[in-house]
């Protein structure tokens, strides 16, 4: 059932792409498409209630090398999915105003969701795989096409570091496959195979960073911010707020299940490090800090938004390294409410404010008394910041609050510095509502006067403001998919090792 | 070893003699007709080897299963007829895109060379025995030749083809130097006794020269670094259709023969090329050839402003990847390697069928020649997309599942020692640069505005028709690539 | 546990309210203030039917509710309230119907105002009702946002810099205490109030502390204090004490007064319920440690605050600074209380905390109501509100300034009025209990004295100020609306026993178990 969010979205392609549609009637159809996808996964929720990796569909795809389409999801993909669907029907309604060559934007944005869904919801590795590609190519055009500054450098470098990413674990699961015996690249059996240790120890690296240059992990990031800029609207939304989670999904569902030894101490200490989860750690707490400061100190409404991005991407990674169930839980509610509210803040920088008043420049839009032109971006926004800086009652905090708690019990110090990284959050998206929204100058030309928040672009701000506060205040829908799921033999591996 | 009489042997070379049939009818049926538009005797000609074509298909697939004879003169089984079958797909797509090419005179001729190509590329990958070998290359060289220099009005075409046939004649020098040498060692001019009598301790330093001359003379066929010189040109200046057959058919073919060269022929001789184990023998020397030609193709390719130039380059870096699976030598790389090589070369036919379009129009190959190309022809740059991602390797196309297949192919013969991932590494490596420069072609494509004084689309419905059916065959073994292996069983 | 769950359904209701307004109130000018004055006194009429059903004579909790929230991390939805829950309640209830008239000629986006006023009420309600840190966290900071966005979008010309003031100190103080509470979760685990108040009695939180958290060997009492710290700057900031205080005065002088009335009387409220409330119970053994220098901090904050309304001509600045002053005897109050003396002075621990509440209400009543008459005085005379800009008005304005002297004594605490009996209980508890700092606190009467009879003196006194020959007195519907908080002052004043009567268990109950 679930596997038709992908079917749905690539007929939606297809039709998009061959039928000779007006512009409203393609942004109708990518709509229902959305709708469709969202709809069957609510519905597939109400199914696959129990957390284990339940099986949606199993056929033989090359008998002769043992390789399976096999669809399965568990609570941690069907929270993804959720995040996906939500995800894409904001930034389709956030699109709506797109006139340039509009059926072949929904086209590459579907095809890009329909590969996302895929990536999600696949238990063999070489579909898991087939699906990560597809959704390079979409991404590269929709930012190439339809972007703003510096476009096509900046989807040159994004499709780029992507490859490279992919490449990567395209190495470490060929390896795997091989060392498996060849004949399987079914996630669960490969799970339970016993790799040698030393294959493990560099495996597991290579896989992790490749997935992880597409999560965000310092220093490998500097794509997520020219590539945020530059895309268009939606293309932002479903990059910040979905494809970076794909990376990270890759990490937990990849490199951890796969090579759970990979985290395990060397047994000898290089520069103060003494296994890769010491140096990822790091890395990803590196990540919290300096993704924060740099936003503090940015000229451009939409490089906030982009490094903030960077800094709630190293709570995810800092999470999975936890290794405790607290941890692990946070860093997927973690995904699931940073995709909302990366989407929700892309949206007001991007579409409410940017394509009104064609400047990104809070010195500029200090004069324009926004507050008062467009209100309701104003309140979106001041919505959008107090979640994402953590505030109680929206889902940002439940996410913070079990990976501070999580680094806690295992790296103290740690702790310290994601609090740090806290209150950066609070000041950089403080300094960057005053001067967006409340500057006090007005040299508002009243003669022109900004047009208003259009009926698409307020329903879909109330979905992700909805979804992120409905999660706030009653988390246990997600957790109740995400700790079974946590606990499910799959994670055996991990829970041999460094577990707590 | 079967003796058989000669109405046995034709029986079982009908396919090939059909096809030399055919193109006796086309050069008679065009004399007939010389005072036609060039147009309609073109689509004369090309009906009817899409015809003979077609026939050879069928008696192939009617055929016999298996038969050696004459000294492994011919060597028939399930594979090689899957094999002639494809090479004869893959002439009769040229062909037909063809019909639109700028050939004013001698239509005839073009036709029956590329035919004559066909047959040579039928029997190159149906014998094992030396001599054969050696004369299907020939044959097969020749008429290449005599089709790069086909457009008598270009300078560069002509240089092109002079430059092509005193390369190829070298090359060809020296495989006849080692073939002689192979049958100085064995006295015998088939494959498998060949292999069997070499086999030896250590390597008789004769065995290495004739190692090395052999991968000189089949590296310039296939355009691997550094026998690549000619590639470059041959494919800028030649006329479209010839370059689209030197790029898949020709290459086809000679990949197979070299394949079973090395590795029934050279059996003894393998060494190895494992990261620090190095043993001497022909692997490690394709091992090197093999990673100069990725890297080198790769990266020349990124600054190439033609796209046939690009086209060329990386022809070569494909080379490379190929070769890759030549070093595990098991009945499962060479099924990669055949699928793999069959995928690229409809991805390139495919690839030449839209250059030509544009430079109908445009004039020339540049990459500004192709700007704004989605505007104005959406279904062509649908379907170059579909041939330069299926060549990138990108997911669902065949390239991607052929590059996958190849590298665990290259593993697979080590599962624990994993000795060649050095250059499974470099090859990934390697892959990821060439998406730079196939997505530069995209951009122009789709991203570029077109220039203003950009006409009416000119493309024939017939080249619409032919390039989606390659694309939608691209797409399909990419995404069901079962399909395609178990016709190889 | 109550059938009904009155206290969500009292919690609820501004919420729904505030929802209303801005969904309905796009009409026409009128309907936000209709709307949001409905809902707050519905608000009222359900406090004051919990105020029938509570039973005075019982200390405990009343009206718990206990649901499961999020079991991962032990949040829970936890209410329940006792005698002081009650007074808190009673006086939000009271106070936002008074803001809602006193901010009644609100111009500007009336909608988007009296829906943040609902919401602060929400807040506030959730806050004085909640017993586990994550559940009662949540409301902290939702009542920190509606008053952010109250004084930045309708204060007065320097409210940027105010807000920010304000959102800064109260946000460095919140994560102080929630980093101070998620050391305790780790080590203990548990975020209930309840629960932790008898690990603390029973001495067994600081050890786990120190023995979990591990930073160089802390010994139990270096942990303790670390923590305690933490917490403390959180409340100590609200409250405000002495040198935590530099925010109020901008802040309460730029808020549009509506909101001043509510920041004054109870959003100040938060800071001392949170000591009585988390403080005590929690880290009473910290209490006692740092007695001394607490007791310091609260006379400093008595006498220096008075002394600052001394130097002030802004009547609101003033006010402000009165605010600080007033609540500076309720922390005399607690902290002296706090002082171990075994089973002796349980009386007058009982009359000092006794005297702490009830002059939290009091004080919440009579400075509203004081801000509510500069919010009349300054709407009618163009925006101006210095000491030295009015004159003789007693002449022009006779019921306004008999009125506002009735509020002026009330505050000064004048007996007869309510002002008076709260401060007379805390003298007379914490005078055996902490003899030094009480003296001292006495200098504070003294110059509150002074001060606001200079304003009845400069304001209402005097030659007549020729500008104001012509100011309107009271109307009306002013008068009826000011009629109850006056009549309230009088009750409070006369018949104390009203809020005695509903606090006294609880109190005696929270002496009893304050005695480890």
């Amino acid at each position: 059932m679930l596997a038709w969010t992908i079917y749905i979205s690539f007929l939606g392609v297809l039709a998009l792409m061959l039928l000779k549609v007006s512009a409203q009637a393609a942004r109708i159809i990518a709509l229902l498409t959305a709708v469709a996808g969202l709809a069957v996964t609510i519905a597939g929720f109400t199914h696959l209630r129990t957390g284990m990796m339940t099986t949606i569909v199993r056929l033989p795809w090359v008998p002769s090398l043992g390789l399976e389409y096999h669809l399965a999801a568990d609570g941690i993909s069907l929270t993804l999915v959720l995040l996906t669907g939500i995800v894409a029907i904001a930034g389709i309604l956030f699109s709506w105003n797109i006139d340039r060559r509009t059926n072949e934007f929904f086209a590459f944005y579907l095809a890009l969701i329909g590969g996302v869904y895929g990536v999600f919801l696949s238990a063999d590795l070489f579909l898991l795989f087939v699906f990560y590609e597809i959704a390079i190519i979409p991404k590269y055009f929709l930012i190439a096409i339809w972007g703003s500054t510096q476009r096509e450098y900046a989807a040159m470098k994004l499709a780029l570091y992507s490859f490279v990413g992919s490449a990567m674990v395209l190495i470490g699961l060929i390896a795997a496959y091989i060392v498996a015996g060849a004949h399987t690249m079914s996630l669960t059996e490969l799970a339970q195979f016993p790799f040698p240790h030393h294959f493990q120890t560099w495996a597991f690296p290579l896989v992790f960073i490749g997935f992880g240059i597409l999560a965000g992990l310092w220093p490998f990031h500097t794509w997520a911010p020219t590539g945020h800029v530059a895309a268009p609207t939606a293309a932002s939304m479903l990059l910040a707020g979905v494809v970076m989670k794909l990376g990270a999904y890759g990490c937990l569902r990849v490199a951890m299940t796969l090579f759970p030894q990979g985290l395990d101490p060397w047994g000898f200490h290089v520069l103060g490090f003494g296994s890769w989860r010491d140096v990822l750690s790091l890395l990803a707490l590196i990540g919290i800090i300096y993704g924060a400061m740099v936003a503090l100190v940015q000229q451009d409404f939409k490089f906030v938004i982009g490094y903030s991005s960077v800094s709630h991407m190293g709570f995810v990674l800092l999470g999975l390294m936890t290794l405790n169930q607290i941890g692990l839980t946070g860093a997927v509610l973690q995904m699931f409410s940073h995709g909302i509210l990366a989407g929700l803040l892309f949206a007001v920088v991007g579409r409410m404010v940017y394509d009104r008043t064609h400047s990104r420049d809070l010195a500029v839009l200090e004069k324009m008394n926004l507050y008062r032109a467009i209100p309701f971006a104003a309140v979106t926004f001041i919505i959008a910041s107090m979640a994402s800086i953590g505030l109680p009652g929206f889902s940002g905090f439940i996410a913070e609050l079990q990976v501070v708690i999580g680094a806690w019990r295992t790296f103290s110090s740690y702790a310290v510095g994601t609090g740090i990284g806290i209150v950066i959050g609070v000041a950089y998206m403080w300094r960057a509502m005053q001067r967006a929204f409340f500057g006090e100058d007005d040299t508002t030309d009243e003669a022109h006067p900004l047009p208003p928040i259009s009926m698409p672009e307020r329903i879909g701000a109330v979905i992700l403001i909805g979804s992120s506060l409905t999660i706030g205040l009653y988390p246990q829908l997600i957790l109740n998919l995400v700790i079974p799921a946590l606990n499910s033999p799959l994670f055996d591996g991990l829970r041999k090792g460094a577990w707590q | 070893m079967i003796a058989t009489g000669y109405a046995e042997l034709l029986r079982l070379v009908v396919p090939e003699v059909i096809v030399v049939v055919t193109a006796l009818a086309v050069l008679v049926a065009d004399r007939l007709v010389r005072s036609a538009s060039t147009r309609s005797r073109l689509i004369q000609g090309a009906a009817i080897s899409c015809i003979g074509c077609v026939c050879a298909i069928a008696s192939l697939l009617l055929a016999p299963q298996f038969a050696t004879v004459y000294d492994g003169s011919l060597v028939l089984t399930p594979q090689t007829r899957m094999l002639q079958i494809a090479l004869l797909g893959l002439t009769a797509l040229v062909i037909l895109l063809s019909t639109e090419s700028k050939i004013d005179t001698h239509v005839g001729e073009y036709l029956a060379l590329i035919l004559f190509a066909a047959t040579s590329t039928m029997f190159l990958v149906a014998t094992q025995n030396i001599l054969l070998i050696f004369l299907s290359l020939e044959l097969l060289s020749l008429s290449l030749y005599v089709l790069t220099a086909f457009n008598k009005r270009s300078a560069r075409s002509a240089e092109a083809a002079l430059r092509y046939f005193l390369f190829g004649g070298m090359s060809a020098a020296f495989t006849l130097f080692g073939l002689s040498i192979l049958y100085g060692l064995s006295n015998s001019t088939n494959l498998l006794q060949i292999g069997a009598s070499i086999k030896g301790p250590s390597l008789n330093p004769l065995l290495i020269v004739a190692v090395i001359t052999t991968i000189i003379g089949f590296g310039f066929k296939i355009a691997a670094v550094p026998f690549h010189f000619w590639a470059p040109d041959v494919y800028q200046a030649a006329p479209a259709g010839s370059a689209a057959l030197i790029a898949s058919a020709s290459k086809v073919a000679s990949f197979a023969i070299f394949y079973q060269v090395l590795a029934i022929g050279f059996a003894g001789a393998d060494g190895s090329g494992d990261w620090g184990h190095y043993i001497p023998g022909w692997v490690p020397a394709i091992g090197v050839v093999a990673a100069l030609s990725m890297v080198f193709g790769n990266l020349v390719a990124i600054t190439q402003t033609s796209v046939r130039r690009l086209l060329a380059y990386s022809a070569i870096a494909h080379a490379g990847y190929i070769l890759l699976a030549f070093l595990s030598h098991t009945q499962q790389s060479f099924n990669a390697v055949l699928y793999y090589i069959v995928t690229y070369a409809l991805a390139v036919i495919g690839a030449f069928g839209v250059i030509s379009v544009v430079e109908e129009r445009t004039g020339g190959d540049k990459l500004s020649d192709f700007a704004g190309l989605s505007r104005r022809e959406p279904v062509l740059s649908l379907c170059m997309l579909i041939f330069l991602l299926s060549l990138a390797g990108i997911p669902p196309l065949a390239g991607f599942f052929g590059k996958f297949y190849l590298f665990t192919s290259a593993l697979s013969a080590q599962p624990q020692k994993l000795g060649l991932l050095w250059l499974v590494v470099l090859a990934i490596a390697m892959s990821a640069v060439s998406l730079y420069y196939y997505l530069q072609v995209l951009k122009r494509i789709y991203v570029t505005e077109p220039s203003s004084d950009s006409g009416p689309a000119l493309t024939q419905i017939a080249s619409k028709v032919v390039l989606c059916f390659i694309a939608l065959t691209v797409v399909l073994l990419g995404c069901a690539p079962n399909l395609f292996l178990q016709w190889l069983r | 546990m109550s059938a009904t769950p009155l206290i969500t359904m009292l919690t609820a209701v501004p919420l729904v309210g505030a929802l209303a307004v801005l969904g309905l109130g796009a009409r026409n000018r009128n309907l936000p203030r209709a709307i949001a004055l409905g809902f707050s006194v519905v608000a009222l009429a359900l406090t004051l039917a919990l105020w029938h059903r509570f039973d005075p004579t019982i200390g405990e909790l009343q009206f718990q509710e206990l649901h499961a929230w999020i079991p991962a991390i032990g949040a829970a939805y936890r209410v329940g309230i006792d005698g002081l829950g009650l007074v808190m309640l009673l006086l939000s209830a009271v106070l936002v119907p008074m803001s809602i008239f006193a901010s009644w000629h609100i111009q500007e986006r009336p909608k988007l105002y009296f829906s943040l006023v609902l919401f602060l009420q929400a807040g506030l309600f959730g806050t004085f009702t909640a017993l586990n840190f994550i559940h009662w966290f949540v409301f902290w900071e939702l009542s920190l946002i509606p008053a952010f966005f109250l004084i930045r979008l309708w204060g007065g010309p320097k409210r940027a810099s105010a807000a920010t003031q304000f959102f800064v100190y109260t946000m460095i103080g919140s994560v102080a205490l929630l980093l101070s509470f998620l050391a305790i979760y780790q080590c203990v685990g548990t975020f209930d109030f309840i629960g932790l108040a008898d690990l603390a009695r029973n001495g067994q939180i600081f050890p786990a502390v120190a023995a979990k958290l591990g930073w160089r060997s802390l010994s139990p009492d270096h942990a303790a204090a670390i923590i305690f710290l933490g917490a403390f700057l959180g409340f100590a900031v609200k409250v405000p004490l002495i040198p935590f205080h530099t925010w109020l005065p901008s802040a309460y002088a730029e808020a549009p007064s509506g909101t001043t009335m509510l920041l004054t009387g109870a959003m100040s409220k938060m800071g001392v319920y949170g000591f009585l409330r988390i403080m005590l119970p929690i880290f009473g053994v910290q209490v006692r440690t740092f007695l001394t220098p607490l007791l310091w901090l609260a006379v400093a904050t008595i006498v220096l605050s008075a002394f600052s309304a001394l130097a002030q001509t802004d009547l609101k600045r003033i006010l402000a600074y009165s605010s600080i002053n007033h609540l500076g005897y309720c922390m005399l109050a607690i902290f002296a209380a706090a002082r171990f003396t075994g089973d002796s002075s349980a009386t007058d621990k009982i009359t000092a905390l006794d005297g702490a509440i009830l002059q939290m209400f009091n004080h919440g009543l009579t400075a509203a109501t004081l801000f509510w008459f500069v919010a009349l005085l300054e709407s009618r005379s163009g925006g101006l509100r210095g000491l030295n800009d009015f004159g003789g008005l007693r002449k022009v304005v006779p019921v306004f300034c008999g009125l506002m002297g009735i509020a002026l004594f009330s505050s000064l605490g004048l007996p007869g009025l309510n002002g008076f009996v709260g401060e007379f209980l805390i003298f007379r508890g914490a005078f055996p209990l902490a003899i030094w700092a009480t003296c001292l606190a006495v200098i504070g009467l003294l110059v509150t004295a002074i001060f606001i009879l200079t304003i009845l003196q400069r304001v209402f006194y005097g030659p007549l100020n020729e500008a104001w020959a012509t100011m309107p007195d009271l109307s009306t519907k002013e008068r009826i609306a000011l009629l109850p908080p006056i009549a309230l002052m009088f009750a409070l004043g006369l018949c104390p026993q009203l809020l005695l009567g509903v606090i006294n268990s609880t109190v005696m109950k929270m002496v009893q178990q304050m005695r480890y």
